[in-house]
């Protein structure tokens, strides 16, 4: 039950020790950097310090509670970040499947539309453009 | 009232600094936002359309019509895409 946001690449074995044990269902989705534009060196990721860490708890006990969680992790990545790079990890935990998918894709889409993270395209030069929110992951909420 | 303003992405960049601390009488956010802009250029720059900026107050994402009551810390950024 937890969430964490943190430059250093993360160990999702490690992560995983433990977690779920006594559950029947372990859902864990991984955020690649990717790249396309086929030009990207990376990203660049800035947050709200203290604000987002709050923001993802509020989403993972969220979460917890409609789906009846036994546990959930989330871990997001800031700073310089290569393509390929692992960005971000979800990780939840139930009696049964179809409740860890669900709150998987609820923490995600959350995530992606209301958690305060924003993003940077660095291309060939070193510089790049503040990537636009899209209106999809803002809907994506609705279905919840 | 004595406000730490926060920003963040392009927001921190047009206005040039990523916190200020502003003294104001503002009773909600869209009026803290009209004395920012008032500013100068790059201010009015940074709040130009309002459609593309979101707002937390105290950390807790809120509207433009909320009002600043009690209010130590507001922050200013883009819609947020996530990782």
């Amino acid at each position: 039950m937890s969430a964490r946001v943190q430059t250093e690449p993360f160990d999702l074995a490690a992560e995983l020790q433990g977690f779920g044990t006594g559950s029947g269902a372990v859902v864990t989705f991984t955020g690649l950097v990717r790249d396309d534009s086929g030009q990207m060196q990376g990203l660049e990721i800035e947050h709200y310090p203290g604000m987002t860490e709050a923001a993802l708890e509020d989403y993972g006990s969220e979460a917890a509670r409609r789906f009846g969680l036994d546990g959930w992790l989330v871990i997001h990545r800031h700073g310089p970040l290569k393509v390929g790079e692992p960005i971000m990890m979800v990780a939840t935990a139930a009696r049964h499947r179809k409740s860890a998918f669900e709150a998987a894709e609820f923490l995600m889409d959350w995530l992606k539309s209301r958690a305060p993270f924003w993003k940077r395209e660095i291309g060939p030069d070193g510089t790049g453009d503040w990537v636009a929110a899209k209106d999809s992951d803002e809907d994506a909420l609705t279905r919840w | 009232m004595t406000l730490d303003v926060l920003y963040f992405a392009w927001l921190r960049e047009r206005i040039g600094q990523p916190r200020e601390r502003i003294e104001t009488e503002a009773a909600t956010v869209r009026e803290l936002v009209a004395e920012l802009a008032a500013m100068d250029d790059w201010h009015a720059a940074a709040f130009a359309d309002m459609a593309t900026v979101r707002c937390a107050v105290d950390q807790k994402l809120v509207s433009l019509d909320s009002p600043l009551a009690g209010a130590r810390e507001v922050a200013f950024f883009p819609p947020m895409t996530g990782g």
